[in-house]
């Protein structure tokens, strides 16, 4: 397996702020990794400086073998970037806006355009104004674009934003279709729902790398407690009562019920203080963590 | 049906010859979470614009605390907030001058607006920032404020249509935290004035409704029911547990390697209707029945296609396996 990408040490500050603060990773070819953290947490600018826009002002990065700092030219040629505010030219039809990219890229093939087409699933609908699209269809529209040239890495910014289930299941079978070819992809997102789907998840926050593991280990080292699904009523004091417990290191409200993780606190004392402080309980059950209790725990 | 804060029975609603809500009706109590989740153009945000009177239905009827939408407008508006997926603020104005502003063109006086948006700052966590301009505010406290100017004429029915696309986990936690305290809050926020038309809803114990929509299947999971539209229709209703169990059995987790010989002999087999990749794991929708059919053999077939497997089990289903077997009948 190869190196795709290679961080040490990467820094960035703008005046005092440390945006990216010594940070450390490596990705290989074919790997899917999810990149989240809270807005401002220095994810996008760790992507500027691995596309080449931004210079490090410490430490040093390598994207398929080329310098950040040196050859940025060589590693723009050779990877795509999806955003999620991508410009699609809303009247102009599907092909013509492919076509347009192609020849940003000097890609002037038109058996490439019409691969690129039939990959991103938009076959048969070359002549359809963008504008008249779906979300979803604009989607992989921007991904085509991002693809037109066959790059090795990908960088996705909030690829799937406010897109539907169906639709994102497509997206990410394409996404594992590429991966399967060799194509290494780097997604950022705000859903747990999406970063489930990754091989590896990274969690930063104020510009320090905190961990990158797959989706399973992360929720075995980080969520050490047990889960907890709490029915109870009324629920807020339910909330206020477990919140005080010694032990319990978070109860969340969710939905109809209350969700606490605590490593030292069993299911007949949390029945016990609560029916003492009068509250109903109706059950309580054990639940399995997710990647949102691994992103809370380290975010906050 | 008295007991209802949201009524509404046979709602139609056409554009042209696209037929956007096809006969929805539904029903939400007080205090409850209603999720609406669906694909693009499933008819979701049409729906909401029915419920809240901004558009007029071609069939069907809505009523809020007891008042018909199109015929006791304005008794009917006075009873909801309304957040959209672009709430629009003044960006050189503070945040209290914002809410004044919604405040007052909502008619409330200046001795209620003043006290009533100081409560509601405090209650979403902007009191500190009451003077900073609304510009300055980050994403997330501009999704505090729109929430902050929908309550501030004390609605009992909340609208929220997408409310939390493109904003961090941490902050849609927070965000959640407090749409899910007003719901189950016994009214201290919301009911001090009595405005219900019907007697037997004063007495109900909650306050507030929010009916919500949105394309992710953690947010719909956090909603009391979820309605799931296709094609303007709602093809299924039930809380979240409920419509897990429909899958109850059918969803196999798989791992092993290669990843991609696993996917390839569970996309052939022909009890499998799904596969989806979740990393390093797979998880593969079973047609109803045959799980332990499929079980027995995909061991073999995964063996014979040269792929080894660590483990295979079933696994509860997720609301996002619901969806996507929903979305395919």
């Amino acid at each position: 397996m190869e190196t795709v990408i290679k961080v040490e040490n990467l820094t960035r500050r703008f005046g005092d702020f440390v945006a990216v603060d010594h940070i450390n990773f490596e990705v290989q070819s074919g790997e899917v990794i999810g990149y989240l953290g809270p807005n401002g947490s220095g994810k996008t600018t760790t992507i500027r400086m691995l596309l080449g826009l931004l210079k490090p002002s410490n430490g040093k990065a390598t994207v398929l073998g080329y310098d950040v700092f040196k050859q940025s030219e060589e590693i723009r040629e050779r990877v795509g970037y999806m955003s999620q505010k991508f410009a699609i030219y809303d009247d102009l039809t599907t092909l013509e806006n492919l076509t347009f990219y192609g020849g940003v890229y000097g890609i002037n093939d038109k058996a490439r355009i019409q691969q690129t087409l039939e990959l991103v699933g938009l076959k048969g609908h070359e002549h359809t104004l963008t504008r008249d699209m779906s979300t979803g269809w604009r989607q992989r529209l921007s991904l085509g674009i991002a693809l037109v040239h066959e790059p090795k890495l990908l960088f996705l910014d909030e690829p799937t934003s406010g897109v539907d289930p169906t639709a994102r299941r497509a997206f990410w079978d394409l996404i594992y279709q590429l991966a399967e070819g060799g194509v290494t992809i780097l997604v950022t997102t705000h859903y747990m729902d999406e970063a489930e789907y990754c091989e590896r998840v990274a969690v930063m926050r104020d510009g320090k790398l905190l961990a990158m593991d797959t989706p399973t280990n992360l929720k075995k080292s980080i969520i050490t407690g047990d889960v907890w699904e709490v029915y109870a009523n009324p629920l807020e004091q339910g909330l206020e009562i477990l919140a005080t417990l010694d032990g319990v290191e978070r109860v969340g409200l969710a939905g109809d019920h209350l969700r606490v993780i605590s490593s030292r606190v069993d299911k007949e004392s949390m029945q016990s203080v609560l029916s003492a402080n009068g509250i109903r309980v109706e059950k309580i059950e054990r639940g399995e963590p997710t990647l949102e209790d691994v992103f809370l725990s380290l975010a906050r | 049906m008295t007991d209802y804060l949201v009524n509404a029975t046979g709602l139609k609603k056409s554009f042209g010859a696209t037929r956007a809500v096809d006969d929805v009706s539904l029903q939400v109590k007080a205090g409850e979470i209603y999720g609406l989740v669906g694909s693009d153009g499933a008819g979701k945000t049409t729906t909401m614009r029915l419920l809240v009177g901004a558009l007029l239905q071609d069939a069907g009827e809505v009523s809020v605390c007891g008042y018909d939408i199109q015929k006791q407008t304005e008794q009917a508006r006075a009873q909801i907030g309304y957040l959209s997926q672009r709430f629009s603020m003044y960006e050189d104005l503070t945040v209290l001058e914002n809410i004044r502003f919604f405040a007052e063109i909502r008619g409330l006086s200046q001795t209620e607006w003043l006290p009533r948006s100081m409560e509601i700052l405090e209650f979403v966590g902007l009191g500190k920032f009451k003077d900073r301009r609304a510009g300055q505010l980050s994403g997330g406290m501009k999704q505090k404020l729109g929430l902050a100017t929908a309550l501030v004429t004390r609605p009992r029915l909340l609208l929220l249509d997408e409310p939390t696309t493109g904003v961090d986990p941490v902050t849609r936690q927070d965000f959640w935290q407090l749409v899910i305290k007003l719901v189950s809050q016994p009214a201290s926020l919301n009911v001090e004035r009595s405005t219900f038309n019907d007697e037997s809803l004063s007495n109900t114990q909650h306050g507030v409704s929010v009916i919500i929509s949105t394309p992710y299947m953690d947010e719909a999971s956090r909603c009391h029911r979820v309605g799931f539209m296709k094609a303007g229709k709602i093809i299924a209703e039930d809380t979240p547990s409920n419509l897990r169990a429909r899958l109850n059995g059918r969803v196999l987790e798989l791992r092993g390697s290669p990843i991609n010989v696993l996917r390839h002999v569970a996309h052939q087999d022909e009890d499998v209707e799904d596969v989806a990749a979740f990393g390093d794991k797979l998880h593969v929708r079973i047609r109803a029945g045959k799980s332990e059919l499929v079980m027995g053999r995909l061991p073999d077939e995964i063996k014979s296609a040269g792929g080894t497997l660590i483990d295979l089990r079933v696994i509860p289903p997720a609301l996002e396996d619901v969806f996507i077997a929903l979305s395919e009948r």
